[in-house]
């Protein structure tokens, strides 16, 4: 499988918030404006491609050849909680431009199941380590490209009359709903 | 007892983890296109809620505060390991269908924010009954919206066909966007029930006062 099938699928085909119903979370919670989806949508990007950086050698090198599989989800989990942590103090001592920016939503990203389903599934598919870059690159922008596109619905719904049934939550949920049926068009992209 | 009670049915409606609290979403919308699976995610998904919950607060006196957080991770994790190796053995169908959501089992915030907010400042019985109550308001919220998307989509229930022979399926509902839409239909009439139940409360509130 080539590296563009590899990003066009993630990013857009099996996009993960709109198709996997992953990041659920971060997607509702972060989509309030758009400058701030953005921001939260490159931090992803970033803690994603170092944490499958990371776990992809760990797995590969450590625990199978250990014979240590079964503690797959035990090891991803810690090591990417403490990834986290040491990239928000890396960013706070020697980039603080960088830090401020990106900085508080760093903690928010550890529970972020996005990430550590990245790093589940290219062990699962197999992947070697720059296919896994790839891969991990494009879920991550097909994170942010959903985040930008419900922040600007959103924007835009506040000035709308919406039924009172729907008002708060439920709209977003439709919303999302009919930016999913947009992306379904997405299918059979790649033979 | 009544208190009891109380802790566990808020969990259910007024708390609802995934209608009110609006937490632990992925799995609900993901694993709803059939009955089967929102059975056993839920099951899961109780499994390691109680058993985290009851482990933490057992050890709640013992648990530094700082490296708190670490700990509850470790605990939830092995549970989840459990649940996930347990599936593979007995239930492989299963678990080949639920796939990345059983591990996934271990961010769901709903969890983390129990064992955060509730189970370690409480007693192990109190911890263990909001958890049940947090689990199986997962769970049923998890069923109902499994049946409108297999009933609809497929015209069937677990699996049996259901609907009379015209029925056309819809297709929709079994797609990624049905699951957003039946969702949002949920959280709206969950919304509705609780504002009802306000509503009546304030009204007992207001007849109360008056008689005084």
């Amino acid at each position: 499988m080539n590296l563009a099938s590899i990003f066009i699928s993630a990013l857009l085909i099996d996009n993960i918030v709109l198709m996997r119903f992953l990041a659920l979370c971060p997607f509702i919670g972060m989509s309030v404006d758009v400058n701030k989806s953005v921001g939260m949508g490159l931090a992803v990007i970033f803690v994603t491609v170092i944490a499958t950086m990371v776990t992809w050698p760990i797995y590969t090198f450590i625990l199978v050849g250990l014979d240590l599989k079964f503690l797959q989800i035990l090891v991803f989990i810690l090591v990417i909680a403490a990834l986290v942590q040491l990239v928000e103090f890396f960013l706070k001592k020697n980039v603080p431009g960088l830090y401020a920016s990106m900085g508080i939503y760093l903690p928010l990203i550890t529970t972020n199941c996005a990430i550590l389903a990245v790093t589940f599934d290219v062990i699962s598919r197999g992947y070697n380590l720059i296919e896994s870059v790839v891969y991990a690159v494009g879920v991550a922008s097909g994170f942010l490209l959903s985040l930008v596109l419900l922040a600007g619905i959103r924007e835009r719904i506040k000035t709308a009359p919406i039924p009172k049934f729907l008002q708060g939550t439920p709209i977003l949920f439709v919303s999302t709903s009919l930016l999913a049926v947009a992306f379904m068009g997405f299918a059979g992209l790649i033979k | 007892m009544l208190k009891l009670w109380k802790i566990f049915s808020k969990g259910l409606v007024t708390e609802n983890p995934l209608l009110i609290l609006m937490i632990g979403l992925c799995s609900a919308v993901a694993v709803t296109s059939g009955v089967a699976n929102a059975i056993g995610m839920g099951a899961a998904m109780t499994f390691v809620i109680v058993f985290a919950e009851l482990v933490i607060s057992l050890f709640r006196k013992l648990i530094p505060n700082d490296a708190r957080i670490p700990i509850f991770i470790i605990v939830i994790a092995a549970f989840t390991t459990m649940v996930d190796l347990a599936m593979k053995a007995y239930w492989p169908d299963l678990s080949e269908s639920l796939g990345v959501f059983i591990p996934l089992i271990v961010v769901n915030c709903i969890i983390m924010g129990r064992v955060e907010a509730f189970a370690s400042k409480e007693n192990p019985l109190h911890a263990a009954v909001d958890a049940l109550g947090m689990g199986l308001g997962y769970t049923w919220v998890l069923i109902g919206i499994a049946a409108v998307r297999e009933i609809l989509g497929a015209g069937a229930f677990l699996g049996i066909k259901i609907m009379p022979k015209g029925f056309q399926p819809i297709l929709f509902f079994t797609l990624p966007p049905g699951g957003f839409m039946v969702f949002a239909l949920f959280i709206s009439m969950n919304l509705g029930i609780k504002r009802g139940m306000d509503a009546r409360a304030k009204a007992r509130l207001e007849t109360s006062k008056e008689a005084s």
